[in-house]
């Protein structure tokens, strides 16, 4: 007996725009609000569309400013509605950062439990799209590090799609981050069965020598590294985190008790940051199973430099397979 | 100090004075009500700055000579209203019934917040300044999504009001026509910074430049600070947008019991603002036009005097918390950090829990 699931072709983009949308056909109290998201559906048009049929009181087109789209959705919560905001781009957040950090992540435990911050913060995050500065950077690691918050990101368009609708009905703040360079890559989309868990890691390609973990735009990298790999007779585990805060340390961990090798792989720079957490988590975790130290992947300690230049800052296959003959060559 | 568009009911002295805007509409009842309600907040006020001078509170933020502002703008409101204070809104937080003793519960540091900001209708005590202001925005932009005949009151001060998040909901108000009422109390002070380095022109001004109306009353006027309050509550509630309020008063006190007022300002105007006090104003209203004995006011003072040792009471039997509690509500749902960190609070042996 076969199961039949129906499956659609299309981009991250509309997959995140479709999951928006059975978001907000399942619950009236949904809302999104952002800085040109409606007429023009957003300058990535994630949201196309949804104004129109949604209306101007739901798809809310706000003011330049980012302080107040958190600050208003923190009140809009206060009073039972669940919002959307779309931060423009990843460098644009810090503006609200106040409210995400003084407000957000604390009011639910300042109020004994009365209030639920049911908010999402889509942020779309990471390089590789030629942009000018402050639209490519990778501030993860600041919301990751504040209890109160929660942190994801999708890589490809069916977790977009399930994700941001897991997100939508959590009942925490989650800052959603967005690989804005996989925007348009297409992908099959199960319309009917989510694929797991919202803060779930997964195995995306099965390895038995290194462990390699990373998320959003570096789990592509990381899939090629792997083929790269595979053809000089090196088998990785590649492992999508998606639960940026928690994470999911037990699928690391039995993943890297079988390798006994880790690298971790990211586009922000490497102090303070995910990959050092899952570095030193991992090491506690599974000491007795390392053949190697745990090697970080990432990028320099740089402002995000000028777009002519960030292929030689983003983690590329050649780095990522650089960190894994490096933990191969501690065996001999 | 007295502006020619000061809104003012009630001269300091006690005597009325008419505007054309504005008309009393309080009874001599409701006037020896609220007459009582500031008294009462006073003297919690005067106990708080005790306790904490005794080491049993960790700060106090003192609101000596903004009753008349607190008192007027609190009682305007309706029930189902929403306010969003900063931490000196003491005498609000009695309007929306919030049990004196939770509103020390922070100045204790027995908690972070103190009441049930949803049973009350008055938000947790926010001390960033300026958060509440837009968290209030957004708020009262759900009312308008219900299509409720509710308003929000949001508070903050001279200091404040150079704070983006406040100047932002004045953008998001305006634009979004939200049922918002912005209550300045300019108290001249941001701890030592003059409100006149925060703003070249009077605060209520600002509102017309973002296009809505900007009221400056007397904030020592009870009679005024209630009529002004209840008159924006009542255009917001109709669908007339945002108003801002400022009530120009005077910190009586220091910014709190951490601050020394005599390193920033003489006492010559300070005593220049005791003339102008809330209470008193009242109090001479009441014996002149109601016929108030005596006996009524030593009354107040009596029930002031039992509900400040209670206060002192409760406050002391606050215990300290359980450590353990700091793992609750952190996040609404499960989260493996906040298991694991108990887990070894609990390991540790520390906490009535473990």
């Amino acid at each position: 007996m076969t199961m039949t699931t129906s499956t659609t072709t299309m981009t991250m983009a509309k997959a995140l725009n479709e999951g928006l949308r059975r978001a907000m056909e399942h619950n009236p109290k949904v809302l999104l609000m952002g800085e040109d998201i409606g007429k023009l559906g957003g300058v990535f048009r994630i949201t196309d569309g949804l104004q129109k049929d949604f209306g101007q009181d739901r798809v809310i087109d706000t003011p330049l400013a980012e302080s107040a789209i958190v600050g208003t959705a923190v009140g809009l919560a206060i009073r039972g509605y669940r919002t959307v905001c779309e931060m423009q781009f990843d460098g644009f957040v810090f503006p609200a950062f106040d409210q995400i950090v003084s407000q957000l992540a604390k009011l639910r435990k300042r109020s004994d439990g009365a209030y639920t911050m049911g908010i999402v913060i889509r942020l779309p995050f990471q390089g590789g799209i030629g942009a000018i500065e402050h639209h490519s950077e990778s501030p993860e690691a600041y919301f990751a590090h504040t209890a109160g918050l929660r942190v994801v990101s999708c890589s490809t368009p069916n977790d977009a799609y399930w994700m941001i609708q897991q997100a939508i009905e959590h009942d925490d703040p989650i800052i959603f981050c967005e690989p804005k360079s996989r925007y348009w890559e297409k992908g099959e989309v199960n319309l009917e069965v989510p694929p797991h868990g919202l803060f779930d890691a997964v195995v995306r390609r099965e390895g038995s020598d290194v462990t390699v973990v990373g998320y959003g735009s570096s789990v592509r990298t990381m899939l090629r590294a792997a083929e790269a790999a595979a053809t000089e007779g090196t088998s990785l585990e590649v492992i999508d985190l998606c639960g940026i805060a928690p994470i999911d340390f037990d699928t690391l961990a039995a993943s890297l008790n079988k390798t006994g090798r880790l690298v971790v792989v990211q586009e922000a720079p490497r102090t303070a940051s995910v990959s050092s957490e899952i570095v030193a988590e991992l090491t506690e975790r599974c000491f007795y199973a390392l053949r190697a130290p745990g090697l970080r992947v990432t990028g320099y300690h740089v402002p995000y430099p000028p777009a002519r230049i960030e292929e030689d800052y983003r983690p590329t296959v050649d780095r990522i397979l650089d960190a894994v003959d490096r933990v191969m060559g501690f065996e001999s | 100090m007295i502006d020619e568009e000061l809104v003012q009911l009630l001269t300091p002295e006690g005597e009325r004075v008419t505007h054309p805007d504005y008309t009393s509409t309080l009874s001599g009842e409701q006037i020896l009500s609220m007459y009582r309600d500031m008294v009462i907040v006073r003297r919690l006020c005067n106990e708080s700055t005790s306790l904490q001078r005794q080491g049993q509170l960790a700060l106090w933020a003192p609101i000596q000579g903004q009753e008349g502002a607190q008192i007027g703008a609190g009682r305007a409101l309706a029930p189902m209203d929403f306010t969003f204070p900063t931490y000196r809104e003491h005498g609000i937080a009695w309007c929306r019934g919030v049990p004196p003793e939770a509103v020390l519960r922070l100045f204790r540091a027995v908690s972070n917040g103190g009441w049930d900001p949803q049973k009350h209708r008055h938000h947790m005590p926010t001390i960033v300044l300026g958060n509440q202001v837009l968290n209030a925005v957004g708020y009262a932009m759900g009312v308008q999504r219900d299509g409720a005949e509710e308003a929000v009151l949001t508070f903050f001060g001279d200091g404040a009001s150079s704070q983006g998040d406040v100047l932002e909901s004045f953008v998001w108000a305006s634009s979004f026509n939200a049922p918002v009422v912005f209550f300045c109390q300019n108290n001249q002070f941001g701890i030592s910074t003059p409100s006149s380095t925060q703003s070249k022109v009077p605060l209520f001004r600002r509102a017309h430049g973002f296009g809505f109306p900007g009221v400056r009353v007397d904030g020592n006027d009870l009679l005024a600070c209630y009529e002004v309050t209840k008159a924006a509550l009542e255009t917001a509630r109709a669908g007339g947008g945002p108003t801002l309020i400022e009530a120009y008063t005077y910190r009586m006190g220091a910014h709190t019991t951490s601050d020394d007022p005599t390193r920033y300002r003489v006492d010559a105007e300070v005593e220049v603002w005791k003339l102008r006090d809330p209470i008193e104003r009242v109090k001479a209203l009441l014996v002149r036009e109601y016929q108030i004995k005596p006996s009524v006011f030593d009354d107040v003072d009596v029930e002031a005097e039992a509900f400040a040792l209670k206060l002192r009471d409760d406050v002391l039997a606050m215990g300290r918390p359980d450590p353990l509690s700091m793992f609750d509500n952190v996040y609404a749902e499960p989260h493996p950090l906040i298991d694991e960190g108990r887990r070894d609070m609990i390991e540790l042996g520390v906490g009535a829990r473990s």
